[in-house]
């Protein structure tokens, strides 16, 4: 297949590219969520990002915090952004941050108003936005805009046999047009974290990956009571076929074909050494991950799944392909791409590749995911231990 | 090619993943190598649902299971030829 050059993009202020055109109100902490939902319900063409956490947080957990917010509000999928705290200091340093991409954003703070008063100001100012970014027309964008974050979930050996290998067919294809890729899930690295080491493409690449997966392992020895076996492999896991970790690690370090990557992010780190695959330190609870992935700038996602994951994300559209015939039939209102027939070798992995960049190429100019059309919005902040 | 009823990853291996529905008791199956193309036969002991795996040869305690060429857990329960190798007979060496 010959492989389109460009898609339809949102062209944005700082030369990046979405394939999404979204207004969010982004609450800085827990206690904003019920004014930011009422602004998002009064505007209509803007979203709500509730959460549960941006209180008494510290240290690296409290720059986790700040950098996802700031990295959601940076991505390129959303045009503008109404942001809305507590105070207004903490706002005011997510604002300034975003505002550094050229985008409209604006803040308010609840304190000394109140609710309604916020509501009031804070909904003038939505509306502006939703207007504005309503005449944003998609334009012809080179592939190499695309920033493509993968994630598997709730996997089965169908996972490893065929549906991971199809995204990771995918990376090889689309590796040389010069797009950014990413994949996470520390833990679901552990059996097969040397061989992942092994594909560092520098030395440094593969020491900083094997430092973040051991300072990983160090805190699940540290904080197990047992071991990892009640929730590595999950119960679903087991039922698709999955036995240990070491096989679920393997399956899933299919997902980058034969790429090297090259270099280590932090959670919502943005990538800076340009073009090519990289590796982020996430958790491998899929809202988790993919909120890390799309807050560190990635522009669309692609989820293979064993047993039928229903992830999505508000500003991050999620791809979700099977092999499993059996999801396939009973969840089809989840799949987006099916690629079961590799099993039955009707259908080459090559093919699948090629199935698979199409039906993402589809979403990167406008199609509705399954998840999208469902309504999965999972925005879920990773915290890293206990606040004050 | 005609559709398998296994695949296994790598000439390695000592186990196959079941990708039809289930296969049935003492069903002789075909199993596919995706790594040379070659295809071998083992007998299912069991009925096997999608999925999941079946013992290539004989395994004992403490042996090593390959899949993709590598090792994914040891046996902890002598294993037959054909049989079903889950968590009831195969451990992580991890934790």
């Amino acid at each position: 297949m010959e492989i389109p050059k460009s898609f339809l993009g949102y062209k944005r202020e700082n030369g990046r590219a979405g394939t999404r055109n979204h207004v969010i109100i982004l609450p800085v902490d827990d206690i904003s969520n019920a004014c930011a939902e009422a602004v998002a319900n009064n505007i209509k063409g803007t979203i709500a990002l509730p959460h549960s956490y941006g209180r008494l947080q510290f240290g690296a957990d409290l720059e986790l915090h700040f950098r996802t917010m700031i990295g959601t509000g940076k991505n390129p999928n959303v045009a503008a952004v109404i942001v809305i705290g507590i105070e207004p200091k903490w706002t005011k340093r997510i604002v300034d941050e975003i505002a550094k991409t050229g985008k409209p954003v604006e803040g308010f703070h609840i304190e000394r108003t109140g609710d309604i008063g916020t509501i009031m100001k804070a909904s003038k100012k939505a509306q502006e936005f939703s207007q504005w970014a309503s005449e944003k027309q998609r334009e012809e964008c080179p592939l190499s805009d695309l920033w493509i974050s993968v994630k598997c979930g709730e996997s089965d050996t169908t996972s490893g046999l065929a549906s991971n290998p199809t995204v990771g067919n995918l990376m090889e294809k689309l590796e040389p047009f010069g797009v950014h890729l990413c994949f996470g899930e520390t833990s679901e690295l552990t059996g097969a974290e040397k061989v992942c080491a092994a594909r560092g493409a520098t030395p440094e690449a593969k020491d900083k990956f094997m430092k973040t997966w051991n300072a990983y392992n160090d805190f699940i020895l540290k904080e197990a009571t047992d071991d990892l076996s009640e929730s590595q492999p999950t119960a679903g896991n087991i039922a698709g076929g999955l036995t240990t970790i070491e096989e679920k690690a393997f399956g899933n370090f299919q997902k980058i074909g034969n790429l090297k990557f090259i270099d280590v992010l932090e959670p919502a780190e943005e990538p800076k050494k340009g073009k090519g695959l990289y590796f982020m330190d996430t958790s491998s609870a899929a809202a988790e991950c993919v909120t890390l992935q799309a807050a560190g700038g990635f522009n669309i996602h692609l989820f293979p799944t064993g047993q039928g994951n229903i992830i999505g994300n508000p500003i991050e559209p999620v791809v979700k392909l099977t092999a499993n015939p059996l999801t396939a039939k009973l969840m089809k209102e989840h799949v987006d791409c099916d690629v079961s027939k590799i099993l039955s070798r009707e259908m080459n992995l090559s093919q699948a590749g090629d199935e698979l960049i199409k039906t993402m190429l589809r979403v990167a100019n406008g199609r509705l995911t399954c998840a999208e059309a469902l309504g999965h919005r999972e925005f879920v902040m990773t915290k890293l231990y206990r606040s004050a | 090619m005609s559709q398998p009823d296994l695949i296994i990853h790598d000439e390695k291996d000592n186990v196959g993943v079941v990708v039809i529905e289930t296969t049935k008791k003492g069903q002789d199956c075909s199993a596919w190598i995706m790594e040379n193309d070659k295809t071998v036969k083992v007998s299912s002991m069991n009925e096997v649902p999608l999925g999941h795996k079946i013992a290539l040869q004989d395994l004992k305690e403490g042996d090593t299971i390959l899949k993709y060429g590598h090792d994914i857990g040891k046996v902890v329960k002598p294993i037959k030829k054909g049989e079903h190798v889950h968590v009831h007979n195969v451990k992580t060496k991890k934790w």
